[in-house]
């Protein structure tokens, strides 16, 4: 079984190699010949105007939230749903618990306006 | 494991790998010329027979391209989001199994369960028993490339798309994890051979349809094609996170793309339409096995399993031209509310119907057709819900007062839609 994660490593070996290896043969057949024109920001022409890194609009770190709160609950749905065949009433009643609260924290969220963009 | 199981494996790798590339090349000639169908144009078809040479040619002139850094992007991050884009992208196909072979010559070794075999199927790299989850986190990793992509790249198109591709993904990623839940209910197994095992009476589509039609639309969305390629929109933000990227590199991130609609098809099928099985496969070892002896049983199950896999891909990648030329791109906030206020409460709505059915009904066949018919309610309740008129947003409040349903506002009322009606332009231009 543990073989199987060589295998993986193996794979990765090849998946790292593929791509790096047009990256090597393009490094000797094309032409350099860089300008300051060419190395510019392209912005369709016109000059760069103003810092880029600014702050974004406050809707991203709000969906990055709710996005971590319901990915953690998906990966502790995982192992329930590989066994939930064989655990029975509890285990069912356990994970109902655990969902009806996720989405009570869904509905909040919905209903507070976290999920809307504007 | 000796050295005659690493070679195999080594040459395995590398055999994958280069078919992978291959179908990526092959993929975008596929798109042109069907696209081109669908626009009733004729495509590229000078180069070579039927234009089979066009991607070849595409590669060459890559290849021969200037490589621009631009001055003000951050170099070695610049640098590193195209390979970390990649491998991520073809490190997904270790786990899907593509065919069943097996150097025992054994044929029936693929229909027994493979928690119990010994044999190894080298026609898929690993089969470790946390497959599915695997398959996420490597997906989950693509999402770096796109956004250091983005950022690094000290563009503002760049950046914008680099953001907007981590917000959609991630959104997104709650539907497909949800989706895919189910499947792992249905067979209580991470394993995508496992998985495949059990679907050798109902594929999977029957009991997890609602869980299929989810995967699909949070699929298109994870590998950003169209409808949903807001990211690299050429309208509004011209390359979008591959602005500034050129060479060699744009080709990264171009195969990057193509590679993880192979994948995520590859996976559908995997989960929903059987993997490689085809109906009539063992009966068919069977009867060659009689006829002709154990290892051409074996090699022949070999290459109509890997066929029919192949056959099931191509469909899926049919669909997949098909649905980016019938469908317009969403706009942003429809997008985002796609994906939380539709596609996640119907995922945890799938969930729920799952979890119930097997615990009340215990016999598997008939709790699938239950399913089945539970989930095309609740589509059928969704899709006419979402056609109930909303509250007026901008477009559809347009869109009716061209077709002169509602009256033109008072002219107390604000905002935008008081812009939209003494523009003295046609309204739906105002959208641009």
């Amino acid at each position: 079984m543990l073989a199987n994660y060589a295998f993986i490593a193996i794979f990765f070996v090849a998946a790292v190699t593929f791509p790096l290896a047009p990256l090597v043969l393009a490094f000797f057949l094309r032409p350099k010949r860089p300008t300051p024109i060419k190395q510019s920001t392209y912005e369709c022409g016109l000059e760069a105007i103003g810092d880029l890194r600014v702050q974004f609009k406050v809707q991203y770190y709000l969906y990055a939230l709710a996005f971590v709160i319901f990915d953690i609950e998906v990966v502790f749905l995982y192992p329930w749903a590989v066994a939930f065949n064989q655990l029975g009433l509890y285990g069912f009643t356990a994970a109902a618990v655990f969902l009806i609260i996720l989405t009570a924290g869904l509905i909040y969220e919905w209903r507070k306006g976290a999920l809307e963009w504007v | 494991m000796n050295w005659l199981n690493i070679l195999i494996l080594v040459v395995q790798a590398f055999i994958i790998t280069l078919a992978v590339t291959t179908a990526f090349a092959y993929l975008t000639l596929f798109e042109r010329r069907l696209l081109a169908r669908f626009q009733n144009r004729v495509g590229p078809n000078r180069a070579g027979p039927g234009g089979f040479l066009q991607p070849v040619a595409d590669a060459v002139k890559l290849f021969f391209k200037e490589d621009i850094v631009p001055a003000a992007a951050d170099k070695p991050v610049y640098l590193l989001a195209p390979a970390l884009a990649v491998i991520p992208a073809i490190i997904i196909w270790a786990v899907i199994p593509f065919g069943c072979l097996n150097v025992n010559w054994d044929y029936r070794a693929c229909f027994a369960d493979p928690r119990t075999s010994e044999v190894r199927n080298i026609l898929q790299i690993a089969e470790i028993n946390v497959g599915v989850l695997y398959l996420f986190a490597v997906t989950g990793i693509g999402v770096y490339g796109i956004t250091l992509a983005g950022w690094a790249s000290n563009n503002k198109y760049s950046m914008l798309g680099g953001i907007r591709s981590s917000a959609q993904l991630i959104s997104y990623e709650l539907a497909l994890s949800c989706a895919v839940l189910g499947v792992v209910m249905t067979y209580s197994t991470l394993s995508t051979a496992e998985i495949v095992y059990l679907q050798g009476g109902l594929w999977g589509i029957v009991p997890q349809f609602l869980g299929f039609v989810l995967f699909m639309v949070a699929s298109t969305a994870e590998v950003v094609r169209a409808p949903f390629d807001l990211v690299e929109a050429e309208q509004e933000l011209v390359g979008g996170y591959n602005t500034e990227y050129g060479s060699m590199k744009f080709a990264l991130f171009f195969m990057t793309e193509y590679i993880k609609l192979i994948a995520i098809s590859a996976i559908a099928v995997t989960f929903f339409f059987g993997g490689w099985r085809f109906p009539g496969l063992q009966t068919l070892g069977q009867g060659i096995e009689a006829l002709a002896g154990p290892v051409v049983a074996s090699l022949v199950v070999g290459l109509v399993s890997l066929g029919a896999f192949l056959l099931k891909l191509v469909a899926f990648l049919f669909v997949s031209v098909w649905i980016r030329a019938s469908w317009p791109r969403l706009r942003y906030d429809r997008l985002m509310t796609l994906g939380w206020k539709w596609l996640l409460p119907l995922g945890l709505l799938n969930l729920v119907y799952t979890a119930v059915t097997f615990v009340i009904v215990p016999d598997q066949r008939l709790a699938s057709f239950i399913l089945l018919a539970l989930s095309l309610i609740t589509l059928a309740v969704a899709i006419g819900f979402s056609s109930v008129p909303r509250p007026v947003d901008n477009v559809t409040y347009v869109k009716d007062l061209r077709q002169g349903s509602v009256a033109p506002p008072p002219p107390a009322e604000a905002g935008e839609s008081q812009a939209a009606s003494t523009s003295p332009r046609q309204p739906a231009s105002s959208r641009g």
